[in-house]
């Protein structure tokens, strides 16, 4: 009996094309990617349970990102600009009402002025919502004139405005200045407060995702160690040993990925009608925003990347100090 | 082909497994390693696999110097030789095909050719059928026979067994250094270390001969 042409050797037959090689080496990829698959799927328990914990590290920044979105979206309607109410004293005649609007508008650091009379005050209050009935009862108007006061774009800064709204408290006609809208800025500063706090928060959370890969593919390269020398030991590359890894690192950012975008539309469907029933009551319709196309293929993109980064990381350290023993 | 000069090998617990042991293998000659256990016959092996490294002296194998073959060289030059364990060495959880498969694997051969050479090694050791069966549901000597499909599948110049026939009955063992002897004729250096006297006295190959470490020379080669 002589040897069969299939293990004469060594090496002949013609050198393989580079469409050849190629595809080989899809093949080969394709194997390990059907088996790595396979190999998470016979875990089905520890699977899930780590596809969970990475699902909750990427869903949690994508929460907050959308109540920064969403605070958002609710103060976009409102006036950014300093807007100073001056209520003159009560019971002050017109020409004099007129004329402390026409000094007001005269500084330098006003760029405009309205003048509104009670009959208007009234008006304004009547439509809104709810005062109508309360103010039918009164039987006469209440309300003095009111100067509203815009600072020049240059006076604008917290500072100037304190100066303006002292110098107008002080004037004898003013029974009462307000600065109207110093809380959207507040809420502004504690909105970019709150999207930094978002960037930070996913940038750890993002390292703990990496850490929580790198602990899974760690624990698989220890349960597969003998697995990992006899392959090192007929000829296997840090690389071939390294790639069944990478693709269960990717696997693992996927679905965790993809488990985080559902966790976040469900919380959205969840908190949905509730926000809708408190934007009725407010006439606004307001709709909680949930992710975007762009927002969605980050988190899913980002968590895939984060779990290759993992698996990478991991691997390569680990494979490295894995060595047959004769 | 293997070539030993000088070499000298001390474990770290302070063993001395070889001293001064020389000898060389041409391209395309087989021989026996004999010598009693411990004598020294798996360092010898383990020096060629690059699972050990000599304290002093030179090991070549197919004309490289092991030394210089170290980090990223090692897969490669480890694909040149094969390797038959005495303890096997297969993968568990892998079916038999899987196992056999796994240097052709790693050296990128396309499915079909690999289906090819998986059976033809598999015929060769008498497995054939076997495919699918998993290493634990085998005898010891069809493990072995598996492992030694293992080793010659990616058709390396170079082949060496420890203890191959150890499992094995005389008529297995017989049979799996035919194959051997097969390999050898088509031009594969072939290194067996074994202590069946009986059976290397059927083949007319070389014999090296090692005692307490060293090679003893004059040991009657084995005629045919």
């Amino acid at each position: 009996m002589s040897l069969p042409e299939e293990l004469r050797g060594p090496r002949q037959g013609p050198p393989r094309s580079a469409a050849g090689r190629l595809g080989g080496w899809l093949e080969r990829h394709a194997q390990t990617l059907v088996s790595s698959v396979g190999r998470l799927a016979r875990a089905p328990f520890a699977t899930v349970l780590t596809l969970g914990v990475i699902a909750l590290g990427l869903a949690l920044p994508a929460c907050l990102h959308l109540v920064v979105v969403n605070a958002r979206a609710v103060t976009a309607g409102l006036e950014k600009t300093v807007q100073v109410s001056v209520y003159l004293r009560p019971g002050l005649p017109a020409e004099q009402a007129q004329r402390a609007e026409r000094g007001i508008a005269a500084r330098n650091d006003v760029i405009e002025t309205t003048l509104i009379t009670p009959e208007e005050g009234l008006k304004q209050l009547e439509a809104r919502a709810g005062f109508g009935d309360a103010l039918k009862a009164l039987k006469e108007n209440p309300l003095p004139y009111a100067i509203t006061v815009r600072p020049a774009p240059q006076f604008d800064t917290p500072a100037a405005v304190e100066t303006l709204t002292a110098e107008l408290r002080a004037l004898p006609e003013v029974d009462l200045v307000q600065v109207d809208t110093e809380w959207v800025r507040r809420l502004e500063a504690i909105l970019e407060a709150l999207r930094r706090i978002v960037v930070v928060a996913a940038g750890l959370l993002a390292l703990g995702v990496v850490a929580i890969v790198g602990n899974t593919i760690r624990l698989d390269i220890n349960s597969r160690r003998e697995e990992i020398e006899v392959t090192k030991l007929v000829g296997g590359s840090n690389a071939f040993v390294r790639r069944p890894f990478l693709y269960s690192g990717v696997w693992y950012g996927l679905g965790g990925g993809l488990l985080a975008w559902v966790l976040v539309v469900t919380v959205i469907g969840l908190l949905g009608p509730a926000v809708e029933t408190v934007a009725v009551l407010y006439s606004s319709d307001f709709r909680l925003a949930g992710l975007d196309r762009h927002a969605a293929a980050t988190l899913v993109g980002g968590g895939t990347l984060l779990g290759w980064i993992g698996s990478w990381v991991t691997a390569s350290y680990h494979l490295q100090r894995i060595e047959p023993r004769a | 082909m293997i070539a030993f000069e000088r070499v000298f090998k001390r474990y770290p617990n302070g063993r001395e497994a070889l001293s001064e042991v020389s000898f060389e293998l041409g391209q395309g000659e087989m021989a026996f390693l004999t010598g009693h256990s411990g004598a020294g016959k798996s360092t010898v092996l383990k020096l060629i696999a690059l699972l050990e490294r000599p304290s002093r002296g030179q090991v070549r194998v197919n004309g490289l110097n092991t030394a210089a073959v170290t980090g990223r060289k090692i897969p490669a030059f480890r694909r040149l030789v094969g390797v038959v364990f005495q303890d096997h060495k297969l993968l568990a959880d892998r079916p038999v095909f899987d196992n056999v498969a796994l240097p052709l694997a790693i050296a990128g051969v396309p499915r079909r050719e690999m289906d090819k050479r998986v059976r033809a090694a598999l015929d060769q050791v008498g497995l054939l059928g076997k495919e699918t069966s998993f290493p634990l549901e085998l005898s010891a000597g069809e493990q072995q026979r598996v492992g030694i499909a293992r080793a010659v599948v990616s058709k390396p110049p170079v082949l060496i067994a420890d203890e191959p026939t150890g499992n094995l009955d005389p008529e297995l063992a017989r049979e799996v250094m035919n194959l051997f002897r097969r390999f050898n004729e088509v031009g594969v250096t072939v290194l067996i270390a074994t202590h069946d006297v009986h059976l290397i006295g059927q083949f007319g190959v070389r014999r090296l001969h090692i005692e307490k470490g060293q090679l003893v020379t004059g040991m009657p080669d084995v005629a045919a």
